[in-house]
């Protein structure tokens, strides 16, 4: 066992994890945050996305003592804390970006990684910005289009 | 799908890696994790220890160095990618590492990990190839820097010893004509097939990925191109002393015919 | 290493070890025919292991990371039998995966064809092709998995599973564990997608169950996506034999297909049932005069298949519009005009169609031309020639492709007659609390097809109040106790429509209770904006949530009327519906590299009456992008020793955002007769359509150059290939089948 102290949506959290605990699991599992979902194993699909010192990562292939001394974000802390969703949530309801919803939290944490980069992008770098995770359901058409709409509602608020 | 158990140690420095893995011979280094975790996972990869390296202070930066370009080998491929000093002083690095994976995998994986893994499919190795890049390597009697040409020795092998560890990348300024010539099924795939081609000294320098054991030169090719042969004539020879595997995603002969039409598409495209 | 020397290990099981635990083996619940040969399919396989994927034990551990590492330490010793992976080999019965059945011919089946089949040979045109369809995984990116936990003294077991059908599974393991239905309650809560494989009842949930009750503790088992592709079913694998039959100004006179089915190495829920669900739409949207249609379902070393997305028809739709488009090469006709002259005559009633059911109602023109006006038909093919014309690297082309489907499964009385083992009903309860909120029980299960939202306004619109105040809830048979569950684009046509009746029956209720509370006689209401009014003096009303409080409290109800608003409905459909469309596909090839991508793709559907546009939107922009998935990037591919090689997302291709492209979507709208609703289903007509006209169009961007035959998917080496063949001159891609399952095969037609 190793210890590690990882802040996660804002808390320290202190455990002791097997090394092979993969971060995933540490989430779900010890922490019970199930909202980051297990896909495909093979770092392929996306939905395990969380971010990771503000940036995206797939946490299926990360280790928990890889993450041991940093800021973990998850799904769960999208929104904000009196329950109003993130513009990225607001939209994917608005614009049905969803539809069994498993891989929506991997895709709303990407992009909202990617927004931070690109604020402003076009559907082109939306898509490109998408690669890393898949969806069976949607044929990604309100994805993308949930995120531009996301993006400008986020600009627009900012400038 | 659960790495099989083993012992994790961070090292805090390179020193302290060094001494780790001479302590274990069954011991990887870990990084960014994201070539080794996915053969972990699949119980391919079954190292008694990981020295986890990816805590280790000051791996991480792109700087000019008189004529080279120094890249710490625990910088990420985005931040490889985005560094400005590349994109105006080598361009293909910074392009091709923008090509790799996923967004995500490029905020964990670093340029170091790629080398040392040694996977002939990779798109930085056959890059850095053509870039005759230096491998700064570290280990228990001092450092030394391997020639990308010597590096790569076989299947995920390279000059490497098991207790000396990459610690710097060093690049040629390449501003003069490059391309970069991914194939890919998917934009996430490895390349079926990829193709770098630089301009050096007058000449071309053509790297190929996944077309053999190793990341390899398109030898016959930069001949053909020093020659004065057109693109379409030296691309002719880009299979030649090639290997290229036969799988799922394409048929050796497949792969022998795509090279050279990726050849001469990036020659085109470098050599205006 | 025995077990007790494994950290966490609490036990490990063999088929032996759980004799007494399965009075019967897994259900098949579709024996199409009388003297069908069906295998025994144990949770754990008791003597043969017949593909990678047929478990031959079980590990309980304390934790995953534990299970798995003993896992690895149980040692099979197993004899190497020779294994047999080709339809076409396998029906020699050289090897033979079930020695009692004494074959692998396992089914034969038949609808005895519609019209002069005497036109198969003597017509002007005989167009006859070969078509292998590979075997595809469905992925939906949720896994499996279920929970097993209950009371072993009391003998009650609940199972979460993350399945598409509750209620069909207790019925089914209820006989597979011994555990009765009484006694047996299946939670299916939020799922993760289905396409149909989680249509089914499944070795891991009967063993789930087993181990709860012999170990007297919850057993949980989430399956890994390795797992998901070797143990879960998958779909396709066929291979057509296909004739048309025509005239030379383009009339299709007949359609003939012969059909040879991969069943895999056992039959699952409804393995033999699948290629039969195709076996009725093979005449496409075409009104032809002769009709034939057969199918041989062979037992191989691989994964059972069953019901995916689409289930047959997309298998029909395919060779249908593959052969068109090779009927008007033939005749040297433009593939369209050859497609809209053969457009069966519109319909608003039902109609018997040459396959022998009734079609629901028809208007096949409005929808074909719309598709055609946005894809701009015309200007592409002037953009086609001109680059066909300058000789430019990246050609282009067009593809087409019409369908009709068969949806809303089913009337219990055909399925009777189909051998179908259960019934095709569903059912919903309303039940109005009082104070305004309204919670609706429905028999479907959604794992995303937003029924939640489109139950709550059927609801809403039907008693006048907001969606917000319907709360749906589904998936738990002992919350919803009657249904059928959700596959075949059933919901809405049969789950909907009878919610439908279910409020009305609400309505018919609160309708007496508010004659009595307004001291008017029935009659004298009518319901108008949202309340059951005097006529005449609107302001005299009653609201269903002012009808529900009152019949709630009951203090004063009119004389033989029960306590409580409430309705139930359960509804058997008098028929399928057929939705209907045309897609258009435009591609770009790279005749160097043989990459293709989609430039534009244009879906024009009608599935009648639309109750919300945005999830019909949606249905439809998921159904193409897999379709497109299996025209261009998806196939399982096994080796020779039965090996699935395709074993991980890293090598089955399942495409991105950066290979789907937006989609220009429009309908048009017939209602279906079969529902007072008008609906007839979308979720599987994007999955039915797209892969032909995606496969038109690569043909048809190298057709100049000789290609003819496109194998599936359309992968970069096997276009490149078709060029290289067709460019040297030689007769084509060989449709050999020696040695080679459909997953393998290089080319397509012959």
């Amino acid at each position: 066992m190793t210890q590690i102290a990882v802040t996660v949506n804002g808390t320290r959290r202190e455990a002791d994890v097997e090394p092979r605990t993969l971060l995933v699991y540490f989430l779900r599992e010890q922490l019970g945050l199930t909202g980051t979902n297990v896909g495909c194993d093979t770092s392929s699909c996306g939905a395990c996305t969380v971010h990771l010192d503000g940036e995206s990562v797939k946490s299926c292939t990360l280790l928990a003592v890889q993450a041991d001394g940093r800021e973990v974000m998850t799904i769960e802390a999208l929104a904000e804390a009196d329950g109003t969703l993130h513009p990225l949530q607001d939209a994917f309801h608005r614009h049905h970006g969803l539809q069994c919803g498993y891989c929506t939290p991997g895709m709303l944490m990407a992009a909202a990684s990617y927004l931070k980069e690109n604020p402003t992008p076009t559907e082109a770098e939306v898509r490109e910005s998408l690669e890393g995770n898949l969806c069976r359901c949607t044929g990604y058409q309100n994805i993308v289009e949930s995120i531009l709409d996301a993006a400008g509602q986020m600009s627009g608020a900012k400038s | 799908m659960i790495p099989a158990p083993f012992d994790y140690a961070r090292a805090g420095s390179v020193e302290e890696a060094i001494s780790l893995l001479g302590s274990d011979p069954d011991a990887k280094v870990l990084a960014g994790g994201h070539s080794l975790l996915p053969a972990m996972r699949l119980r391919i990869a079954r190292p008694s220890m990981l020295v986890d390296i990816g805590r280790i202070a000051d791996l991480s930066y792109v700087r000019e160095d008189g004529d080279r370009i120094a890249i710490g080998a625990l910088t990420r491929h985005h931040d490889v990618a985005n560094a400005e000093v590349l994109q105006q002083l080598c361009p293909i690095v910074a392009h091709a590492a923008g090509q790799i994976g996923d967004p995500q995998v490029r905020h964990m994986g670093t340029i170091g990990g790629s080398v040392a893994h040694g996977d002939p499919a990779g798109d930085l190795p056959s890059v850095l190839l053509a870039l005759d890049a230096g491998f700064v390597a570290q280990g228990p009697t001092g450092t030394r820097t391997v020639a990308a040409t010597g590096f790569f020795t076989s299947l995920f092998e390279t000059a490497l010893a098991p207790d000396e560890v990459l610690t710097e990348i060093r690049v040629p300024k390449a501003t003069a004509g490059w391309s970069f010539m991914k194939f890919q099924r998917r934009a996430q795939d490895w390349a079926v097939v990829g193709v770098s081609a630089v301009r050096a000294n007058g000449g071309v320098h053509v790297g190929l990925t996944n077309m053999g054991l190793t990341p390899l030169r398109a030898v016959g090719v930069e001949e053909a191109v020093g020659g004065g042969a057109d693109p379409a004539s030296a691309a002719a020879r880009a299979d030649e002393g090639t290997a290229p595997p036969d799988d799922a995603f394409g048929s050796a002969e497949y792969r022998r015919q795509l090279v050279k039409v990726l050849v001469r598409r990036a020659l085109e495209e470098a050599l205006p | 290493m025995s077990r007790k020397q494994m950290p966490g290990v609490i036990g490990v099981f063999t088929a032996a070890d759980l004799d007494d635990a399965f009075p019967a083996g897994l259900p098949m619940v579709w024996p199409i025919t009388e003297d069908i040969k069906i295998p025994t399919h144990w949770p754990l396989t008791k003597d043969v292991i017949r593909f990678a994927g047929d478990a031959v034990a079980v590990v309980v551990a304390g934790s995953r990371a534990q299970a798995e590492d003993a896992a690895e330490e149980v040692a099979v010793r197993a004899t190497e039998l020779p294994v047999v992976l080709d339809l076409e080999e396998a029906a020699k019965d050289q090897v033979v995966l079930h020695e009692d059945l004494g074959t692998n011919v396992v089914v034969h089946w038949s609808h005895g064809g519609g019209g002069d089949q005497a036109i198969f040979e003597s017509a002007p045109v005989v167009v006859q092709e070969r078509h292998l369809q590979p075997r595809l995984i469905p992925n939906a990116i949720e896994g499996r998995g279920c929970l097993a936990y209950g009371i072993p003294a009391a003998g009650e077991f609940t199972l979460v599973s993350s399945t598409q059908i509750p209620h069909i599974t207790r019925v089914g393991l209820s006989i597979t564990t011994g555990i009765p239905q009484t006694k047996l309650r299946i939670i299916a809560p939020d799922v993760g997608g289905g396409f149909g494989s989680k249509l089914n009842i499944y070795a891991e949930e009967a063993l789930a169950l087993a181990l709860a009750r012999q170990l007297g503790r919850p057993v949980k088992w989430i399956e890994d996506r390795q797992e998901n592709y070797l143990a879960t079913t998958h779909g396709r694998g066929v291979i057509h034999d296909c004739t048309l039959a025509g005239t030379e100004d383009g009339k299709i006179l007949g359609l003939k297909f012969v059909e040879l089915a991969d069943m895999g190495a056992y039959f699952q829920l409804l393995t033999p049932g699948i290629p039969e669900l195709g076996g009725w739409v093979y005449m496409g949207p075409y009104d032809v005069d002769a009709y034939w249609y057969e199918f041989t379902g062979i037992m191989t070393n691989a994964t059972p298949t069953d019901a995916y997305r689409g289930a047959g028809r997309p298998e029909a739709t395919y060779v249908i519009e593959r052969l068109v488009d090779a009927f008007a090469r033939r005749i040297g006709k433009d593939p369209a005009q050859v497609r809209r002259m053969n457009l069966h005559p519109p319909h608003v009633d039902a109609q018997t169609s040459i396959m022998g059911l009734n079609v629901d109602s028809a208007n096949y023109e409005p929808t074909f031309d719309r598709a055609l006006e946005l894809a701009e038909y015309d200007q592409m093919r002037k953009e086609q020639a001109a680059r066909r014309e300058s000789g430019d690297v990246r050609q282009i082309g067009i593809g087409l492709s019409s369908y009709i489907e068969m949806c809303g499964l089913a009337p219990s009385e055909i399925l009777g007659a189909l051998r179908y083992v259960a019934g095709g009903w569903d059912a919903a309860e309303i039940e109005c609390r009082p104070f305004g909120k309204v919670v609706v029980r429905t028999g479907t299960s959604p794992h995303g097809q937003g029924h939640d939202t489109s139950w709550s306004q059927i609801v809403a619109d039907g008693l006048g109040i907001t969606p917000d105040d319907v709360e749906v809830l589904h998936g738990d048979t002992a919350v919803s106790r009657l249904g059928m569950d959700t596959y075949g684009s059933r919901s809405a046509a049969v789950g909907g429509e009878a919610l439908r009746q279910a409020v009305e029956k609400v309505k018919e209720k609160a309708r007496i209770i508010a004659a009595h509370e307004l001291e008017v006689s029935e009659d004298d209401l009518e319901w108008a904006d949202g309340a059951f009014r005097v006529r005449g003096a609107p302001d005299k009303a009653r609201t269903i949530p002012d009808l529900a409080t009152s019949a709630w409290q009951a203090h004063s109800l009119p004389q033989g009327v029960e306590p409580v608003l409430e309705g139930t409905a359960v509804y058997d459909p008098p028929n399928f519906t057929w939705p209907a469309g045309t897609h258009v596909c435009v591609v770009e090839v790279d005749t160097e590299t043989g990459k293709t991508d989609v430039l534009r793709y244009v879906a024009v559907d009608d599935c009648g009456v639309v109750i919300n546009p945005m999830i019909v939107e949606g249905q439809v922009q998921g159904g193409v992008a897999q379709g497109i998935a299996e025209a261009l990037y998806e196939e399982a591919v096994y080796d020779g020793s039965g090996n699935l090689m395709t074993s991980s997302m890293t090598q089955y291709l399942i495409p991105s955002a950066m290979e789907i492209p937006d989609m220009i979507l429009d309908r048009t709208e017939t209602p279906s007769t079969t529902n007072a609703l008008g609906v007839k289903g979308i979720a599987e007509a994007g999955t039915i359509a797209s892969p032909p006209a995606v496969i038109n169009a690569v043909v048809d961007a190298v057709s100049h150059l000789g290609v003819t035959e496109m194998g599936k998917p359309a992968s970069p080496e096997r276009v490149w290939r078709a060029i290289q063949e067709a460019t040297k001159g030689s007769p084509g891609v060989s449709g050999g089948l020696d040695g080679a399952t459909p997953a393998q095969q290089e080319g397509g037609a012959s």
